[in-house]
């Protein structure tokens, strides 16, 4: 079972690779990955030494092409595709099935992963990726029971992927427009939720309140601490009731289920967080190396060390963790 | 059994979409024999969003699907959106081998089936099609006809047909617009239940539970797992761009109240050049809080065009 962890720029792959990540995945500094952020992500020159650094140590590098173009933008997802293939990375995470095709067709030696942007959620649309385009790994969607999960990872002949640490997206990945209902851009079409550009914050009377494009997520009291407004995790109104409505703000870890993660035969445990700081990334990244050498060696013993919660804890939205959907209650 | 685009008349098809939200079963057995008499072309049957909703069985569906065809409308199958157990898989199977009527493949799952079993499809919204390249693959797989997505607008509708000149396109005309799909339910969410004890709380929002801002704007509207705009995309003031695309089909999607108001409105406005203010504001009256335009113009969804706020102060 890998640990595959984010990177959203040099100093990040780096602290990754170095605390024990199995693989790396990063994107380009465009909207042909889901985190188009200003500042961060590849260029060229930057990937070439990422890629040298990572396979020095043993690592692999995966480029994330997984937003989904239009025809007129088509040539720059075309060029992810051929730059990534040339420069030899390890793997390219892709969920639209135009430029699925693409890379099957001109780069068939290059292993492909379905991302978790592609929505699938069954073994059936699995497969149709796979007989189609020759799928290497599915990475699942974050919203499937831990049932739901062994059951797709038996049934299916190709690897299956899953989150193991980070934000956490309540909705179906590729399949949420809540965004772009509110600011034109979604994760599908630029490659962000809830964009920098469009948040306001606004301070009143002590009241901070807080705005995506002119409609408010939330407003905080001075006692309460302010994260970042993602639309599905701030507060809203049904009759009477104010309450987080879709999702308070929390990560997702799965400390807890290693084991059977593991049992059931994941290929690998994804980290969630290229937006996060090479810190970040170095703390998570050792506290899960720790955690799944601890479970391989000796699995019927598996627990969890404080340490290790308190440090995720620490890392997390709202300093809280969650099982998600892989536990049933949550749903 | 073949899934092609009849038109009556001029100007595009007239589809009604499945019925999202979950209805007492004499209300959709209601519904639908009074859209039998109505200028509709289409007719997309099923329940698309959460499994447990089964006031209609199978039969049911297909007996209602035989009762429309009568009525000479053409009727498709929808699968479920969001599958996730393997007891969804074989619900969708049945429908995909149903021998009766075409399928609206919702979900990758369906397209593998339909794909397998040689039969043409058409696709629904939750199917990302965001360009030609996906688009002909699609074709090649049995794809005779897709929606546009939701976030999408006519500049995106265009490239792709310029591009595809020879594949039927759809476009969601009305209704308020699926926008997330979640493995939780947020109606049962809404009232501090969980999704295995929600007791169909869904039965008492007929298009939706609306949720505010804090500081009273409409939002979303809550539809257990699927999560919906609490506008209504209104696309009636672009009738003239619609026809200008050559856009096949229109589909309006059912609410609870003023369904028939609505398709005559579009019958109206699909056969002439006469995109009347007048037609335009009696529609704007009839979304439950609300229309907007946004995604179509290529701006943020929810965005409203000016004369639509117009006619609303009026």
């Amino acid at each position: 079972m890998e640990l595959l962890c984010p990177a959203g720029n040099l100093p990040s792959l780096k602290a990754a690779v170095d605390h024990g990540a199995n693989a790396v995945y990063v994107g380009f500094k465009d909207a042909t990955n889901a985190r188009h952020f200003t500042g961060l992500n590849f260029s060229l020159a930057e990937l070439k030494r990422g890629i040298e650094y990572a396979h020095a140590a043993g690592s692999k590098v995966l480029v994330a092409i997984n937003t989904y173009p239009g025809d007129s933008e088509w040539r720059a997802w075309q060029d992810a595709v051929d730059t990534g293939a040339e420069l030899g990375v390890d793997a390219l995470i892709v969920a639209d099935m135009g430029v699925m095709s693409y890379c099957s067709e001109r780069w068939p030696a290059m292993p492909l992963h379905l991302s978790v942007q592609g929505s699938a959620t069954n073994v059936d649309a699995i497969r149709l990726y796979h007989e189609q385009f020759n799928i290497k790994r599915a990475v699942l969607p974050r919203v499937l029971s831990l049932k739901q999960v062994t059951h797709i990872a038996s049934e299916i002949d190709i690897p299956v992927e899953v989150f193991g640490f980070g934000s956490l997206c309540i909705m179906v990945e590729g399949r949420c427009l809540l965004s772009s209902y509110l600011t034109g851009r979604s994760p599908n079409t630029y490659g962000a939720c809830s964009p920098a550009s469009h948040v306001r914050w606004e301070e009143t009377d002590g009241q901070l309140d807080v705005r995506l494009n002119g409609t408010m997520i939330d407003q905080f009291e001075p006692n309460e601490v302010a994260g970042y407004p993602t639309l599905c995790k701030g507060r809203f109104k049904t009759g009477q009731r104010t309450y987080y409505a879709l999702e308070e703000p929390t990560s997702l870890s799965t400390l807890d289920i290693l084991p059977e993660l593991y049992t059931a035969g994941i290929a690998a445990i994804k980290v969630e967080g290229r937006q996060r700081s090479a810190a970040y990334v170095a703390q998570v990244t050792s506290i899960l190396r720790a955690a799944i050498d601890s479970c391989i060696s000796d699995i019927e013993n598996f627990q969890p060390h404080a340490a290790w919660r308190e440090g995720l804890a620490r890392l997390s939205e709202g300093s809280q963790t969650t099982l998600g959907a892989y536990e049933r209650p949550w749903q | 059994m073949t899934a092609t685009t009849q038109t009556n008349g001029h100007g595009p098809a007239l589809a009604l979409g499945p019925i999202l939200y979950y209805w007492s079963r004499e209300t959709v057995f209601e519904f639908y024999e009074h859209m039998a008499e109505l200028p509709l072309d289409i007719v997309y049957l099923g329940e698309v969003v959460c499994a447990k909703r089964r006031a209609l069985r199978y039969m049911d569906w297909i007996e209602l699907g035989h009762m429309l065809q009568e009525s000479g409308k053409q009727v498709y199958l929808s699968t479920m959106t969001l599958l996730e157990a393997a007891s969804e898989l074989g619900g969708l199977r049945r429908i995909c081998k149903n021998e009766q009527f075409p399928v609206e493949a919702n979900d990758m799952a369906a397209v593998y089936q339909l794909h397998k079993a040689g039969l043409p499809f058409v696709t629904g919204p939750a199917v990302n099609i965001y360009n030609s390249h996906t688009l002909k693959k699609l074709v090649e797989l049995g794809l005779q006809r897709w929606i546009l997505p939701m976030e999408l607008g006519a500049s995106r509708l265009q490239e792709i047909r310029a591009a595809a000149p020879n594949v039927a396109s759809e476009v969601f005309a009305w209704g308020r617009m699926p926008l997330a799909w979640s493995a939780r339910c947020y109606t049962a969410r809404a009232a501090n239940r969980t999704k295995d004890e929600c007791g169909m709380l869904c039965l008492e929002d007929p298009d939706g539970r609306l949720i505010h801002t804090r500081d009273n704007e409409p939002f979303l509207a809550l539809n257990g797992i699927q999560t919906q705009s609490a506008l209504t995309q209104n696309l009636a003031a672009h009738m003239a761009e619609i026809r200008r695309l050559g856009v096949e089909v229109l589909r309006l999607s059912p609410q609870a109240r003023s369904m028939t108001s609505v398709i005559k409105a579009f019958d109206q406005l699909r056969q002439s050049d006469d995109d009347s203010i007048n037609v335009l504001s009696k529609l704007e009256a009839l979304a439950p809080i609300g229309t907007c335009d946004g995604y179509w113009r290529g701006a943020a969804g929810f965005d409203r065009p000016l004369e639509m706020t117009r006619a609303a102060q009026s």
